[in-house]
């Protein structure tokens, strides 16, 4: 990286370190901060969506709909979420492509699944063998995006779903005495006074989606962690131009600090919205706001 | 225009699709120095066994790709078709053979060993010994009436010698050498190496035969013209164990 690293065995001190620290692999590591970041902040909205699909579903007075929102929900916290990243994601890949084989292989009679073995034509795999690299990461860092949103879909259906129920009756007749049709009382009064009630176990959610991020490494992405191990694992001579003992408590302790503050942070923002969405509801919260204002 | 856009379309896939068969994708580790493993100063794979896949597919006339993928998952991978070759240091074993192929080795069946805190380290009744998951080494372990500690990567069976959590650790002589090697005396060599497995191969799905052949044929080409012979030296040392 610098002028100075050309020779690493002739430094040392903290130039040694300034060369270490701009190396290939910790070029990766800092990356691999911005992925996970970048895994959490698409990961949780999509999941928040799901979530609020299943809780609206399995409210429904639709019965097939709401046996396909509870039956989401119920399948999916009853099962460890390890399955789900080994299992699922195999079996999703597997999906996509076995419909795209459908539309794209020319001989459709060979059979697919041979003893333990996927069989598609070329031209049916997701991406193509040929894809770019690039494309072939993006389409992992997809996959990875929506089992976990999937996964934490369903527990934030379930809290959304026990939120809709706190929301007080009374609010919802006296709308319903207005006049308003359900979508209505749904729209306008349901929906806004439910987040209050929900957002303790969402924010729950969210501090247990920041330190789930390490099971990324089973979907194939690189993620902090596994870049902690690799780089702070003892580095023999020769292959290695910048070899070193077992260095990976200081690694860790790094992510430790970062997901700390990653938390704390996350606490102060969670605690500013929990006021803000207290503000006039009929919770305890809301009348200590009240009861201060007076 | 709509069809001019759905020809060109066409085009390209039908363009895609014959291109397709000619990209092999090769699933390895990437934590097994110096089989395999991530160069420290440019952050990308190498080791032996890249350098060998890319000669060997040049010979074979196939544009390569190397793809990382943890050890647990690397054969499910591979059967589901995510790529079409593991070159992970992967040791040619009946067990293995039962769910997929293995082309001619390209490594000669090598000695495993032990390696302790110190030459006397218990490896016998009553040991620890800590070795990767489901490598042909841990198998061993487990019937050699020593207790097994399993770890996911190599790196962390050497970790678990060094603070005293297994007694000793087993595993490829090539890996763990180099390593006693460079510890300046605090990882010593326990009993006698054993011989396991029948070399390391490069994996297929069984019903790749026309891949296993080129392969076979390129690696059967590198054996007779002694360029294989010197790759091994380059990245394994004089000492190797030669065809």
């Amino acid at each position: 990286m610098f002028s100075w690293c050309a020779d690493p065995s002739a430094i040392s001190g903290l130039t040694w370190l300034s060369c270490f620290l701009t190396t290939g692999t910790h070029i990766n590591f800092y990356w691999s901060f911005v992925t996970v970041l970048s895994v959490i902040a698409i990961t949780a909205p999509l999941a928040l969506l799901f979530g609020f699909g299943g809780a609206v579903a399995a409210r429904s007075h639709v019965a097939p709909l709401s046996w396909l929102g509870r039956g989401y929900i119920a399948a999916v916290r009853g099962v460890p979420d390890i399955v789900y990243f080994l299992f699922f994601v195999i079996a999703l890949d597997q999906g996509i492509e076995w419909t795209n084989r459908l539309f794209v292989c020319d001989d459709l009679s060979a059979p697919v699944w041979v003893g333990t073995e996927f069989r598609v034509c070329p031209e049916a795999k997701v991406p193509l063998a040929t894809a770019a690299p690039a494309v072939q990461r993006a389409y992992n860092f997809g996959l990875a995006v929506f089992t976990f949103a999937l996964v934490f879909g369903a527990f934030a259906a379930n809290v959304l779903h026990g939120a809709m129920t706190a929301v007080p009756r009374a609010q919802l007749e006296t709308a319903e005495a207005y006049g308003m049709l359900p979508r209505q009382v749904f729209r306008r009064v349901l929906v806004p006074q439910m987040w209050i009630y929900a957002l303790p176990g969402l924010s729950n959610l969210w501090l247990i989606l920041i330190k789930a991020t390490p099971l990324l490494f089973l979907l194939g992405i690189q993620d902090i962690v596994y870049w902690a191990r690799e780089i702070g694992g003892a580095k023999l001579p020769g292959n290695n131009p910048y070899p070193h003992g077992d260095l990976r408590l200081w690694y860790f302790l790094a992510l430790l600090v970062f997901y700390l503050a990653f938390t704390r942070v996350s606490e102060i923002v969670l605690g500013r919205l929990t006021r803000r969405l207290a503000h006039g509801q009929a919770t305890l919260g809301g009348d200590a706001q009240r009861k201060a204002a007076a | 225009m709509k069809t001019l856009i759905l020809t060109t379309a066409l085009v390209a896939l039908t363009a895609g699709a014959a291109l397709a068969q000619e990209v092999v994708r090769i699933g390895t580790e990437g934590a097994y120095e110096p089989y395999n493993f991530i160069d420290q100063a440019t952050g990308e794979l190498t080791g032996f066994e890249i350098e060998l896949g890319n000669e060997l597919c040049s010979r074979a006339g196939l544009t390569c790709e190397f793809v990382q993928n943890a050890w647990d998952s690397i054969i499910p991978n591979l059967q589901s078709g995510n790529y079409d070759m593991i070159m992970a240091g992967m040791s040619i074993t009946p067990e293995r053979e039962q769910v997929i192929t293995f082309t001619q080795n390209y490594v000669p069946p090598a000695s495993s060993v032990y390696v302790g805190l110190s030459a006397d380290a218990n490896i016998g009744e009553g040991g620890v010994v800590a070795a990767q998951t489901g490598t042909i080494q841990a198998g061993f372990v487990a019937e050699s009436g020593a207790t097994l500690l399993e770890f996911a990567t190599p790196d962390e069976t050497v970790a678990a010698v060094r603070n005293g959590e297994a007694d000793a650790v087993f595993a490829d002589g090539e890996y763990l050498l180099p390593i006693v090697e460079g510890s300046g005396g605090e990882l010593a060599q326990v009993g006698e190496p054993v011989q396991l497995g029948g070399g390391v191969g490069i994996g297929l799905r069984d019903s790749d035969e026309e891949l296993k052949a080129k392969m076979d044929a390129a690696i059967t080409a590198m054996k007779e013209d002694g360029s294989l012979n010197a790759m091994l030296e380059k990245w394994f040392g004089a000492n190797v164990t030669r065809f």
